[in-house]
């Protein structure tokens, strides 16, 4: 298990790293926490002729925040993210999000934006982002562009983005008040990859009807699904039990496309998603009603 | 005997050097000039070799060659069988067909290797590796337990007519008697999936033959260094004293390091005399996944024939035990599956049928438990199920089943795996039992706790399962100890370690024996420059085995020290005592000598050793048990399963152990946590998927799931002692002890955690997907 040979590269800016993207283009692979990166190169299923290390450019790994949104940089740590006070209050999703990722000792390496760019369907952190609508700013020798979270994701292992482009931040709007969040994943070890897990955000209008609702699922497709049908069940509605368990049942017949492996059937994940839906709405639901009220 | 240090919570001396990356394990060690090896290893588990051109791989800078079976020549020839088929059975059928070095024509399972590329770096030998070409053609796998005994199966073996590796039948009383007086019979099937020993370290050698020194160097990471030396020499046509083995720390054997030898120890030693270089070879997780061996695959169908009362009358078993592509190992591992499947129990009749069958998968031979737990897992769910078919408490059908403590020692009528008889040599289960019940708080739990946590919907249950576990055989080991000039003591014995603390245990007899402190014994394990003899470290014999040998080892030294002591000090021996490194007259403590004193004088410089003594305060003894010595315990468990994730936790974990005498509790409780982590996984988490063309799927940690530090529950463990009876020390075995039990009552507690389901498992591991898999299926038939 050692990788083929390549050569490295270590620059110490941006600019500098956009230039060896351009120049190595498809050849070239960005190391960021090396989490993803390093075993597939170990077990030689990826042999990059060129590596651009990316760890020696401290401006990608900051922390910012306004009322606009939360900014993480691409090389913020999760450990950084997880113990981080601004994400806590801005983005508690995230937070929340954190300690199911693998390992303290893969977070205390891997990064956000590593995670991201390498868009597993069953990374906590693809899933998240999009069910938040963060935006994805990519940067490359011609420029700069903000890609939304639906459209960075396009299929297994595979981003919005092309060979010499880098991301180098993510930002994510806050939620409107009156919403409630929720993340509910099973996994065979808590650190392991979760057999399925869902994402769930709810605001709530005035009345307590539901305004907006989102759920997205990892391990359940080809990348972060969405379940727009079950969410437009809960559109403008009381939130209830029954309405909750048509949601769930919406979402785990119709809407994911979950696969089999060694760990779990297809029907065994679709199963599970109907009980996570129901729990991660029920959640949600309580945390947009500030906690206060049961249903 | 009253104990001073033995027994003792004593801190393990060995602990500094390895928290701080101090101790030396294989891969520490680099040589001026050495090598790195890397495997080709096959894709397919079934497959001829048409064709294999190294031309290209030799030409990469840095490769110094590149080697197949061809250019081994002579030197190319299998591994040696380890245990010869039982010679005391009759109508015994025993194929012996050995792992080869590297595969001349047919690949019998993934990951054998078929060339070797030795290069200045691991780094170039693995990129000459895929530069290697080969043309294979693809054979259909054998795979199947029972698939593979049909008549038009492929053949893992072509000059056998079938896959049969062995059969055997053993017996005692008469089952078909029992079955016709028999107010119960109950059969089930049972299926018992593969895991890996997964230890930390895998597995690694660094070889190197020394040309005008004429002396082969070995450093490996085996479970038993002697044995491996023997082995070498005699393959490379060189006497015992030309190779030194040393199995430096070793980072966890749990049995596959006992295997000689594999593919590996056979190529390098050939290697380094051929390039009279040293080569290094380290194997990683992937090949440890393919090629370091396996267990516990068997399909069983049994019968237990049982009175009203829940006595039982007889079992009757049909085991077919899977032992991949080659059995090198014999019979050891089936036959302990044999010995254990009557448990703890009294039982009269015994009709067991076993059937070993090669695959095209990775060669099984024992890992931590090896057979047991398939045993204890048979005879205890079938208790569980009969108690239920009868009525009665489960706790009271073992209670009426117990081998009386009068009984002892019990003889079983059949052979184990030393194939000597099935001897227990002593037990006292009920208060064992009893004791496991109350810690576990079980009527409590029955009458109080569960009835209150299934009214907030929490669906918790209790499994209370007790297990035998014969440790301890033969054939001997040996040990050397010394008094050095000042006052310390050396110590050797040939067996290995791998974590099992013998710097401390065996260091504390010799200082209760020889009145010293811990700290001043020297103890080294694994060097065959140290000590000649012996065999290795298995079968839970360590504490056994090895430490009656220290004893009697030290028991001697302290006698010549006695005898040279009362010649000095003028004093009769038996008013001397040992103690703080001294030994003095017992009512007049100023007259006294150190032993460091008393060693210089027994190697004197001038003068003359007296006819019919030795020099020196040394002695080397052995000690071989006639048969082994049975260790008791009893594993219970409280644990929460969510119907609707299949998530399961553990939330209380008691054991009680009898494993005789303790050298140190502190070791046999580590021994017991390691075991129950073990036992977990193979309840839970750890299953090796092969596929139809013995293809593993999961040859990886990230979906081999081993149970980590998050998923162990807190476990207390209660002694009991039940000396045994046949050697000095009263130690049993425990290595083994901690794995054996817990899938049995794991699926106890489960059970009865999901009344309503009226499960009846008869499967390790059970996955949440299997156990979605069993409620579904109960959810359509109500």
């Amino acid at each position: 298990m050692k990788p083929a040979p390549f050569k490295y590269y270590a620059p110490r800016s941006v600019p500098e790293a956009l230039s060896l993207l351009h120049e190595h283009g498809y050849d070239a692979k960005v190391l960021a926490g090396g989490q993803s990166l390093v075993p597939m190169m170990n077990f030689r299923l990826v042999q990059p002729a060129v590596v651009v290390d990316i760890n020696n450019i401290p401006e990608l790994a900051t922390i910012q925040g306004d009322n606009k949104s939360l900014r993480l940089g691409a090389m913020v740590r999760h450990a950084a993210a997880e113990k981080d006070s601004l994400v806590k209050e801005s983005a508690p999703l995230v937070h929340e999000s954190m300690p199911r990722i693998a390992t303290m000792q893969i977070r205390n390496r891997g990064t956000i934006g590593g995670s991201l760019s390498h868009a597993d369907p069953s990374a906590e952190l693809v899933v998240v982002t999009t069910a938040l609508k963060a935006n994805f700013r990519i940067q490359n020798q011609s420029g700069e562009r903000v890609v939304p979270a639906s459209e960075f994701f396009v299929g297994l292992l595979m981003t919005a983005m092309e060979p010499e482009d880098l991301l180098v931040e993510i930002e994510i709007p806050p939620l409107p008040p009156r919403s409630g969040w929720s993340l509910k994943e099973v996994a065979r070890r808590p650190h392991d990859f979760a057999l399925v897990g869902v994402a769930a955000v709810l605001t709530l209008d005035r009345k307590d009807r539901c305004e907006d609702a989102r759920l997205v699922y990892l391990s359940a497709g080809d990348g972060p699904i969405s379940a727009p049908e079950a969410a437009a069940l809960l559109q403008g509605e009381k939130i209830t039990p029954d309405l909750i368990a048509a949601a769930a049942d919406k979402a785990a017949v119709d809407e994911i496309d979950p696969g089999s492996d060694i760990h779990a059937t297809a029907e065994f994940r679709r199963h599970l998603a109907n009980v996570l839906t129901r729990r991660a709405l029920e959640e949600a639901h309580q945390r947009a009603l500030g906690g206060k009220e049961e249903i | 005997m009253k104990h001073k240090i033995i027994g003792k919570r004593v801190k393990r001396v060995e602990d500094p050097r390895l928290l701080t990356g101090g101790a030396l394990f294989v891969d520490d060690v680099n040589l001026p000039n050495m090598l790195h090896a890397a495997f080709l290893r096959s894709d397919y588990a079934h497959a001829r070799i048409k064709n294999i051109d190294t031309s290209q791989a030799k030409t990469i800078p840095g490769v110094v060659g590149v080697y197949t079976a061809e250019d081994m020549g002579d030197a190319w020839e299998p591994g040696p069988p380890l245990v010869s088929p039982p010679p005391t059975l009759e109508n015994v059928i025993f194929n012996s067909r050995r792992q080869v070095p590297l595969v001349k024509d047919k690949v019998k399972h993934a990951g054998e290797i078929i060339a070797v590329v030795v290069a200045e770096n691991r780094y170039i030998a693995e990129d000459a590796v895929e530069e290697i070409s080969l043309e294979y053609e693809p054979l259909p796998a054998v795979v199947d337990l029972e698939k593979c005994l049909e008549p038009d199966s492929p053949l893992v073996h072509e000059d056998l007519d079938s896959n049969l590796a062995a059969h055997l039948i053993q017996q005692k009383g008469d089952y078909q008697k029992a079955l016709a007086t028999a107010d119960l019979v109950i059969k089930k099937r049972f299926h018992l999936d593969r895991g890996a020993a997964a230890a930390m370290e895998n597995r690694g050698l660094v070889v190197d033959w020394n040309e005008k020194d004429q002396h082969l160097m070995v450093w490996d990471a085996t479970q038993s260094p002697i044995p491996i030396r023997n082995g070498m020499a005699s393959r490379l046509g060189l006497r015992t004293h030309q190779v030194r083995v040393v199995a430096p720390f070793v980072g966890g054997g749990f049995g596959p390091k006992i295997m000689m030898f594999y593919a590996e120890e056979m190529v390098l030693p050939w290697l380094t005399r051929q390039l009279k270089r040293p080569v290094k070879w380290i194997e990683d997780r992937r090949e440890n996944f393919y090629a370091t061996t396996q267990e516990r695959e068997q399909i069983h169908e049994v019968e237990m024939a049982l009175s009203r009362e829940g006595r039982i009358l007889g079992i009757k078993q049909k085991i077919i035990h899977d032992t991949g592509a080659y059995d090198p190992y014999g019979l050891t591992t089936p036959l302990n599956t044999q010995s254990h499947s009557m448990g703890a129990y009294d039982v009269e009749n015994y009709y067991s049928e076993l059937t070993v069958v090669f695959t095209n998968k990775t060669i099984v031979t024992p890992v931590r438990g090896a057979g047991r737990p398939q045993g204890i897992f048979i005879v205890e769910r079938m208790l569980d199920f009969a108690a239920r078919e009868l009525d009665l408490d489960p706790r009271e059908i073992r209670r009426l089943n117990f081998i009386p403590p009068e009984a002892f020692p019990y003889n079983h009528e059949i052979i184990d795996q030393a194939f000597t008889d099935l001897v227990f040599d002593s037990g006292n289960y009920l208060p064992a039992y009893n004791k496991a019940l109350e810690k576990i708080g079980y009527d409590k739990f029955i009458q109080e706790e569960q009835p209150r946590l299934r009214a907030e919907g929490k669906h918790v249950g209790i499994g209370v399962v007790p297990f035998i576990e014969t440790t301890g055989v033969g054939p001997y080991e040996g040990a050397r100890v010394a008094i050095e000039p000042s006052g310390k003591i050396s110590a050797a014995t040939g067996v290995g370690t791998q974590g099992q603390s013998h710097m401390t245990s065996f260091a504390q007899i010799i200082a209760e024996v020889l009145g010293v402190e811990v700290e001043d014994v020297s103890m080294v394990t694994g060097d065959t420059a140290e000590i000649h003899w012996g065999t290795g470290t298995f079968a839970s014999r360590g504490a056994v085995v090895a430490g009656n040998a220290v004893n009697a080892a030290a028991l001697d030294v302290r006698q010549k020290v006695l005898a040279l002591a009362s010649k000095v000090l003028k004093t009769p021996e038996d008013e001397l005592e040992l103690e703080g490194g001294q030994v003095r007259a017992a009512d007049i403590p100023e007259q006294s000598i150190s032993l460091g004193e008393l060693a210089i004088l027994a190697n004197p410089f001038r003068g003359a050793v007296e006819p019919g003594t030795e020099p020196g305060l040394e002695s080397t003894k052995y000690f071989g048990p006639a048969y082994g010595a049975t260790a008791f315990g009893v594993h219970g468990m409280i644990l929460e399963v969510d119907p609707e994730t299949m998530m399961i936790k553990i939330h209380k974990y008691v054991t009680v152990e009898d494993c005789g005498t303790m050298l140190n509790p502190l070791v046999v409780e580590g021994q017991i946590h390691g075991g129950v982590s073990m036992g977990l996984g193979n309840c839970y988490y750890e299953k090796l998927h092969f596929d139809e063309s013995g293809q593993l799927l999961n040859a990886s940690l990230a979906d081999y799931l081993i149970p980590s530090a998050s998923e162990m529950p807190h476990i207390e463990v209660i002694h009991e002692n039940t000396p045994a009876p046949n050697n000095a020390l009263g130690t049993k075995g425990v290595g083994e002890a901690g794995a054996i039990p817990v899938p049995a009552a794991f699926m106890q507690a489960l059970e009865n955690a999901l009344p309503e389901y009226n499960l009846e498992i008869t499967e390790t591991p059970l996955s949440p997907n299997r156990l979605y898999e069993l409620l579904q299926k109960k959810e359509r038939n109500k």
